[in-house]
């Protein structure tokens, strides 16, 4: 799982991360810290359904369920199965 | 049910909510004419105070300027004060055509279709044009009116990093498979007041078949030497597809917007876009006053130049004076504070200063990122800008801040 875990926030990074100072780790806040804002969310959520062959509901694609890397590795697992 | 007792408890701790996350919106009269100098009563029920606004949107200073004052009041005698009745069926006057033309003239676009807002021509101008074949890639920092407009649109939708070329490149060649694909951006961006890289976005727009939409609200009228707008300052005058634009800032300050392109695309609005058909557009006496810019504004650049040298001024003065600005060359001059009770303390003092200029702070801007954001005017005299240094000069000593870093200053304030 640490593998999921690394793919995610190297997406993250690459994907949302402006300041290139910013640490960041697996808990960090990502909606709710401003680092993603929840109109941008789609493109996470399009890379994780394409990475990992899921298909993720509107309604559990929440801020919430996407608000760190844990949170989001949590959400996918449930899909995976 | 009704309202019930209920009902008006749970809006009521929605309203608590947002006066707890101090974010609460509280309006400030102003029983003058929009201005330089204004009088406000704030808090409501005070007696008025006269304050130097620095936080309007009346770029140009035309907002009460007598000749435009003058031409609404001949519209509204020569063509009434209402239309009652939306465009296509009897709310066109031969001026909403003129105007039409006219904007068309000025933003050297092929046609232009005039919407009650910008808010209204962002919001259905998407819906319109493209459909669920298409793709639409958004700045991240785009307005909310577009980000609006994109969600009534049925089209995929992206974003790319705030004016960062190279992943915009990457989503351009990520949806090379779609129909169509609209880039999407502010010329001007009105938190930051920095500006769109329109000459690299038309070139990766013409390299990878795209069409380009920018909402160019803080720009037309004053951006680009004679003042056309973005695309006029950034050499792309002519090559934008599609543009937005407001008369509510610059060009009078009223209410009103439009979008201007490719005929073909402004027609299809005409058929489609449900703002247009479904509300009446710009009411006589505006169109009749946003004429007059028009034609203040194509005689002589007088305005736009004394704007940008009083711009040029204002941040000189307080980079100067050892403020961290926002960096920019355009009328919006963010005074960065960062830390959001810092800001909205700032906002205060600046006022008992006889200084009228809000503070910023997240949600409406990013966390950790609160500011000033002062909006400079070609209204402004060099008094204007020296009285409103000298009270920042004085309330930034207070917080100590002058000639702090950004480091410094979210050391002794916190983020």
């Amino acid at each position: 799982m640490e593998e999921m875990k690394d793919v995610i926030l190297e997406y993250v990074i690459e994907e949302y991360v402006e300041d290139e100072d910013e640490e960041m780790t697996y808990d960090t806040p990502l909606i709710s810290g401003g680092i993603v804002d929840s109109f941008s969310m789609v493109s996470l959520k399009r890379f994780l359904e394409a990475k990992y062959k899921i298909s993720i509901p509107d309604e559990k694609a929440s801020p919430e369920a996407f608000d760190s890397v844990n949170k989001i590795v949590e959400l996918v697992k449930e899909f995976i199965g | 049910m009704g309202y019930s007792d209920k009902v008006r408890k749970m809006y009521q701790e929605q309203i608590k909510g947002i006066q707890d996350a101090g974010i609460f919106k509280q309006e400030r009269f102003i029983h003058s004419s929009q201005a330089a100098d204004i009088e406000v009563e704030y808090p409501t029920g005070s007696s008025l105070k006269k304050v130097i606004n620095m936080c309007a949107n009346n770029y140009l200073g035309l907002s009460s300027h007598p000749e435009v004052v003058k031409a609404a009041h001949e519209g509204l005698d020569s063509r009434g004060y209402g239309m009652s009745s939306v465009r296509f069926i009897c709310g066109t006057q031969d001026i909403h055509n003129e105007l039409e033309k006219k904007v068309t003239e000025f933003l050297g676009t092929e046609d232009t279709i005039l919407f009650p807002s910008c808010m209204d021509a962002n919001a259905g101008v998407f819906e319109a044009i493209l459909t669920d074949e298409d793709v639409m890639i958004s700045d991240r920092l785009v307005h909310a009116s577009i980000i609006d407009g994109i969600r009534l649109c049925s089209a995929m939708h992206d974003t790319f990093k705030h004016s960062n070329m190279g992943h915009l490149e990457k989503k351009l060649i990520l949806y090379a498979d779609k129909r169509l694909k609209v880039v999407i951006t502010d010329g001007v961006f009105s938190m930051d007041g920095d500006t769109a890289k329109l000459d690299e976005m038309v070139a990766l727009c013409d390299k990878y078949d795209a069409m380009l939409f920018v909402d160019d609200s803080h720009s037309t009228g004053f951006i680009g030497k004679t003042g056309r707008g973005t695309h006029e300052h950034c050499g792309v005058f002519g090559k934008i597809d599609i543009i937005t634009t407001t008369f509510g800032k610059a060009l009078g300050g009223a209410s009103g917007g439009c979008v201007s392109g490719r005929k073909e695309l402004v027609e299809l609005c005409r058929q489609k876009a449900r703002p247009y058909l479904f509300s009446n557009t710009m009411a006589p006496v505006i169109v009749a006053g946003v004429l007059k810019v028009l034609d203040i504004l194509s005689q002589s650049t007088e305005r736009r130049d004394k704007l940008e040298a009083n711009t040029e001024y204002w941040r000189k003065g307080l980079t100067e004076a050892g403020f961290v600005l926002q960096p920019g060359d355009t009328p919006i001059v963010p005074v960065m504070l960062f830390n959001a009770k810092l800001s909205q303390d700032f906002s205060k003092d600046l006022y008992d200063e006889g200084i009228y200029a809000i503070g910023f702070f997240f949600p409406v801007v990013p966390n950790g990122k609160a500011r000033i954001r002062t909006q400079i005017s070609a209204g402004h005299e060099i008094h204007h800008l020296d009285k409103a240094l000298e009270a920042f000069i004085k309330v930034g000593k207070k917080y100590d801040i002058l000639g702090k870093t950004k480091q410094e200053i979210i050391q002794m304030y916190g983020l």
